[in-house]
């Protein structure tokens, strides 16, 4: 098999094409999450967040710039792949790919590709707003970008799984407004679960995204809940998961062939 | 070795009706070929299974010895489809759309610039290669299909009605440009509902009718089988009622028009001297149909109401 030619040129083209797409309509795509979490900075971190006081032994604004952070890779990167691959479906430019001999696992890995490039695109954007409201370090460089980035492929993979079972356009917001969001804001963005009572600090555990908060803030700012090594083994089990049920997906042709 | 070989080929559709009934079919390498059928024959459904955009229940595949169920990448790299429906997306530029399918064919993209400027050249469009695709007039767009299913030099393109809807001078144009590309090599294969494209265009036929091939023959040998023809002829004189000819019928349009049947056995000059010694001239003369629609319509209403066996 030709390396280049039968996977790298079409996961390229594949990638190029999905950031060409968010880049076009950048209102809608990248310039909201910039503003909103500006709002977010603002409100709690300063404004409220200053009567707080500290959270673990941090500034409040510190406390929750990660979090908020890696909200906006999350619903960025699920958004992305969602939208894009149900257009792509209503539209019937899927057929496009279908036709031609991309393999499968290589249409899922340019899709993601384009739902990682958003994430980051908007990670970074929100990291640069939120710069200037605390002065933001880095604890650990590894685990902040391994997080972000696998953080990232997870969510890519779920937009992908809503999109091929996806009918209409409200298909497509069903799962973000109803079940990302809550998981996202009950993940520990706002607060440490240890100030939890104890049945709720255990519920929380069943929280995939209270795993990725909390790694993600510990290579920000060296502060976890849970153990790091439990964040990473959940991420990748939630990956493995989401990307063998994308390619039996895409394999049995399921809301692609008829 | 042949361009498409399709055996006993089957479909049904969950829920659905049988839409393909085990249909062989065999298509030359270097063919300009037509598959017909009427509305829901199965056409559509037989080029989405070679194309694996529709999962077959039965039946093999295979073109230019690729196996559709054994060498699906194979398969794929040969083919190049014009769909019915603009299927693509109405958002991006046009080079835009030919770079990234060529990309999908693992051509790169300075490679993929040539080549989609050489198509867009050839079918007029590169004026319009900034243009939004949305923004494109009817006959555009269905240049543009053509322009992408061939962006990756495919050896067989299958064009499903390509010229629905665009007016006759873009249409002549398209065929012209497809003979063209014909005599180079690539193998057509063509769905259309207006016959007399696949009569100029096409030298080989299958006629699919009800999920199964009821013709599949030269167009040469097909239009043989015509016994009758139909002819509309308009004349010097207005008369008030129809000439009696014997061996031909005749009836009267208007006063100085006459539809005339005629057998392939009788010919037509028996029939203009009858006229002139009935000092009627004639000043033209026309198919009332296109010949293959005459087939067309009596092999499909066969196909569909065949005669009864009446016992006597």
């Amino acid at each position: 098999m030709n390396f280049r030619t039968n996977v790298w040129t079409p996961f390229t083209t594949l990638v190029i094409k999905e950031f060409n797409r968010f880049i076009r309509i950048w209102v809608q795509t990248v310039l909201p999450p910039g503003i909103t979490m500006a709002l977010y900075f603002a409100i709690f971190g300063k404004l409220i967040g200053e009567r707080i006081g500290e959270m673990d032994g941090y500034a409040y604004i510190d406390f929750i710039v990660p979090g908020l952070i890696l909200m906006a890779v999350i619903t960025n990167s699920y958004a992305n792949v969602v939208s894009s691959f149900y257009q792509a479906k209503f539209g019937r430019f899927i057929e496009e790919i279908l036709v031609s001999p991309v393999p499968n696992w290589v249409i899922l890995a340019g899709y993601v590709g384009g739902g990682v490039a958003r994430g980051m695109v908007v990670g970074v954007l929100v990291t640069i707003v939120a710069m200037f409201f605390t002065d933001l370090q880095v604890h650990n460089y590894l685990v902040t970008l391994l997080v972000f980035f696998l953080t990232s492929v997870l969510f890519s993979l779920g937009g992908f799984i809503n999109a091929v079972y996806a009918r209409n356009f409200d298909d497509i917001a069903i799962v973000p407004t109803f079940v990302l969001t809550p998981l996202t804001y009950l993940g520990g963005i706002f607060y440490s679960i240890q100030l939890l009572p104890d049945f709720w600090q255990m519920a929380s555990l069943a929280n995939p995204i209270l795993y990725m908060i909390n790694a993600f803030r510990y290579g920000l700012i060296g502060i976890s809940d849970i153990n790091i090594a439990w964040a990473f083994v959940i991420i990748l089990f939630f990956i493995a998961v989401l990307a063998s049920f994308s390619m039996r997906l895409l394999n049995k042709g399921i809301g692609l062939r008829s | 070795m042949p361009a498409l070989k399709i055996t006993n080929l089957r479909k049904t559709y969950a829920r659905g009706p049988e839409a393909l009934k085990g249909i062989d079919l065999t298509v030359e390498s270097g063919d300009f070929f037509a598959l017909l059928g009427p509305n829901g024959a199965g056409k559509s459904t037989a080029i989405g299974i070679i194309c694996s955009l529709v999962n077959k229940s039965d039946g093999k595949v295979e073109v230019f010895g690729h196996d559709l169920d054994t060498d699906l990448l194979g398969v794929k790299r040969h083919i190049g489809l014009v769909p019915q429906e603009f299927n693509f997306n109405q958002f991006e530029p046009v080079i835009e759309i030919l770079i990234n399918q060529a990309g999908y064919y693992g051509i790169e993209r300075s490679d993929a610039a040539q080549r989609a400027e050489k198509r867009l050249r050839q079918l007029n469009l590169w004026e319009k290669r900034n243009t939004i695709a949305r923004n494109l007039s009817g006959g555009m767009k269905r240049r543009l299909l053509i322009a992408r299913s061939l962006v990756h030099d495919p050896k067989l393109l299958i064009l499903d009605e390509p010229t629905a809807g665009v007016d006759i001078e873009i249409r002549m144009s398209m065929w012209e440009f497809l003979r063209k590309i014909n005599e180079e090599g690539t193998t057509i294969i063509l769905t259309t509902h207006y016959l007399e494209e696949a009569e100029n265009l096409c030298r080989n036929i299958a006629i699919i009718d009800n999920g199964i091939i009821i013709e599949n023959s030269s167009i040469d040998v097909l239009l043989e089988r015509l016994q009758q023809e139909i002819f509309v002829l308009d004349i010097d004189v207005a008369v008030s009622e129809a000439p009696t000819i014997e061996d031909y019928s005749v009836t009267l349009r208007n006063a100085q028009s006459l539809q005339v049947t005629v057998d392939k056995a009788c010919g037509l000059t028996r029939l203009f001297c009858s006229l002139a010694e009935q000092n009627i001239e004639v000043l033209s003369l026309r198919n009332k149909q296109n010949r293959l629609e005459q087939l067309f319509l009596e092999m499909t209403r066969e196909s569909r109401h065949p005669v009864e066996e009446s016992e006597g």
